[in-house]
């Protein structure tokens, strides 16, 4: 099963959002615009409020949201995980001439 | 690790007069930070070690020239950064990447694909064959838009600080990285569908 829709339709969609049958106060495209802010949580209250009005009521906004969301989280924690080896420490400290101060384990 | 030595001010002064006690935290402090963004921008461990080796090198040759205007990390993350981005250009037969965005006239871009992979089990998420795959993922974005996904969201640090790493304004961080977090969602939404086809068949 393919939930996919076709580009041009989204393109449309998103264009104009009383498409989805649905009265939002903000179209879709405020909801792009600010996207990066609202996922930062760097917007006033007032447009915070709006845009979660406009995600409960708009599926495909909601939708593009919590993938961004989830995104940037499975790159975090990709992050998290990469640590420098400690082989790869040890000749770090040697080239820096600071073997004296090789953390003792 | 030690999160004590870890958050420790290490002072200017002492990195100045060349304190080797301050070099060995300042060390121990970034240097899994500069491994991680070099590793994550050339995508080899091996160029990873040399351009960690270098920022540190460079930043202990340098520190009189440091003016201690920004943080001593702001400060080896622009060093690593510029590294890895003139390793990349010396490496150009690389392909170029594709920027798969699609942007309105006011400079909106727009999603490609609408699935909700979110709800898919956690073991699919974090799957081996899922980290392989963001791993990969990351290095279609361009140079410039993958260092700055990795300074703003995998390394944290804030707009500004990542404005003054890379030598751009704050406006211009903000669209890099609307164009990175928005292509890699399309690449892991190209992934996770398929995925979400074959739970659902
Ligand atoms: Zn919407």
């Amino acid at each position: 099963m393919n939930h996919e829709h076709d580009h041009q339709t989204q393109q449309h969609n998103h264009e104009h959002s009383h498409d989805y049958g649905h009265d939002h106060q903000l179209p879709c495209k405020d909801i792009l615009t600010n996207l990066n802010a609202y996922i930062d949580g760097e917007l006033d209250n007032a447009l915070c409020r709006d845009i979660e009005t406009h995600i409960k009521s708009c599926p495909n906004c909601r939708i593009v949201v919590n993938t961004l969301k989830k995104t940037i989280q499975l790159y975090q924690m990709d992050g998290q995980e990469t640590t420098l080896p400690d082989e790869a420490r040890h000749r770090l400290m040697t080239r820096l001439d600071l073997d004296d101060y090789v953390a003792k384990e | 690790m030690n999160e004590n030595i870890n958050q420790q001010e290490i002072s200017l002064e002492a990195l100045q007069r060349k304190d080797k006690a301050a070099f060995a935290q300042l060390v121990a402090q970034n240097s899994d930070h500069i491994y991680r963004l070099a590793l994550k921008m050339l995508g080899n461990p091996q160029d990873a070690e040399d351009i960690l080796q270098e920022t540190f090198i460079k930043a202990f040759n340098n520190i009189d020239g440091f003016e201690g205007r920004s943080k001593v990390s702001t400060w080896l993350y622009r060093i690593a950064v510029n590294e890895s981005l003139s390793l990349l250009r010396k490496r150009k037969d690389n392909l170029t990447s594709i920027d798969a965005s699609f942007e309105t006239d006011d400079g909106d871009i727009l999603p490609r694909q609408i699935i909700d992979w979110c709800c898919l089990p956690e073991r699919e998420l974090i799957s081996d064959e899922a980290r392989h795959y963001i791993t990969e993922a990351i290095d279609t974005l361009s140079d410039a838009n993958r260092a700055t996904f990795l300074l703003r969201d995998v390394e944290g640090l804030s707009t500004r600080e990542a404005a003054k790493v890379l030598d751009i304004s704050e406006s211009a961080v903000k669209v890099r990285l609307m164009r990175a977090r928005m292509q890699l969602r399309e690449s892991l939404t190209d992934f996770f569908a398929n995925k979400l086809a074959k739970e659902s068949a």
